[in-house]
């Protein structure tokens, strides 16, 4: 299950609609070990895709490096899709890399820019298998 | 020439739990054949056809080598090597 606070939500969700057309994409950092969601880090897609996303790499180093230096992992890795659902693509799962990592999809099929429905869902991706989890905003 | 090369949480199955491995050469392409020989199937997470995976990240002193010259990037003693598994998908 993936328990997350409603400020980390929304800040995700707000991401999401802002970026739609395209993909939106970054991280929850939390502790090393504690699982908890806390620090929500949007990145840059290099793609500038509504397909396709990938973090811009000089970017993600600068975050990997504050992580490590405050013993943090990303707790969540998130992407949106913007014409499907919020369900891994088979691109998503193949890339897929961090075990202990939940990955959150959201879907702005419906809403786009605006305040409409969104789907939130999260997700382990192990091996090639994905095995959906629920999320409680609390 | 002594390279120090940071291996990402997921490859450290590779290195023994090492964070970072000393690696030499004068070019990436040969620090990474160089830590191969001491950590064998690292090398299979980074090259693909004799190139840089396309979903590996690999940085000398911080630059991406992509925007240098891929595994033809010039190192020298006490670089650092940095890879990091790229996050991407559809």
């Amino acid at each position: 299950m993936l328990t997350i606070g409603q400020h980390v939500y929304d800040e995700i969700v707000t991401h999401a609609r802002r970026d739609h057309p395209d993909e939106a994409c970054g991280i929850v950092a939390g502790s090393t070990g504690s699982d908890q969601p806390l620090r929500v880090i949007p990145m840059l897609n290099a793609e500038r895709s509504p397909t396709f996303f990938r973090f811009d790499s000089t970017e993600q180093l600068q975050v990997w490096r504050e992580l490590e230096e405050h013993d943090e992992v990303p707790v969540v890795i998130y992407h949106s899709h913007t014409a499907t659902e919020a369900y891994p693509s088979r691109t998503d799962i193949g890339l897929a890399f961090d075990p202990d990592a939940h990955y959150v999809i959201v879907s702005t099929a419906l809403c786009g820019n605006g305040e409409g429905s969104v789907e939130f869902r999260s997700f382990q991706i192990v091996e090639g298998v994905v095995t959906e989890e629920k999320v409680e905003v609390a | 020439m002594a390279v120090e090369v940071r291996i990402p949480t997921i490859l450290r199955t590779y290195t023994g739990g090492a964070k970072a491995v000393e690696g030499s050469g004068s070019t990436l392409g040969e620090v990474i054949k160089d830590v191969e020989s001491g950590h064998p199937g690292l090398e299979d997470h980074l090259l693909e056809g004799g190139d840089l995976r396309r979903f590996v990240n690999v940085y000398v002193n911080d630059e991406d080598v992509r925007f240098l010259d891929g595994l033809d990037t010039v190192v020298a003693d006490g670089d650092v090597v940095v890879v990091l598994p790229a996050v991407a998908g559809g």
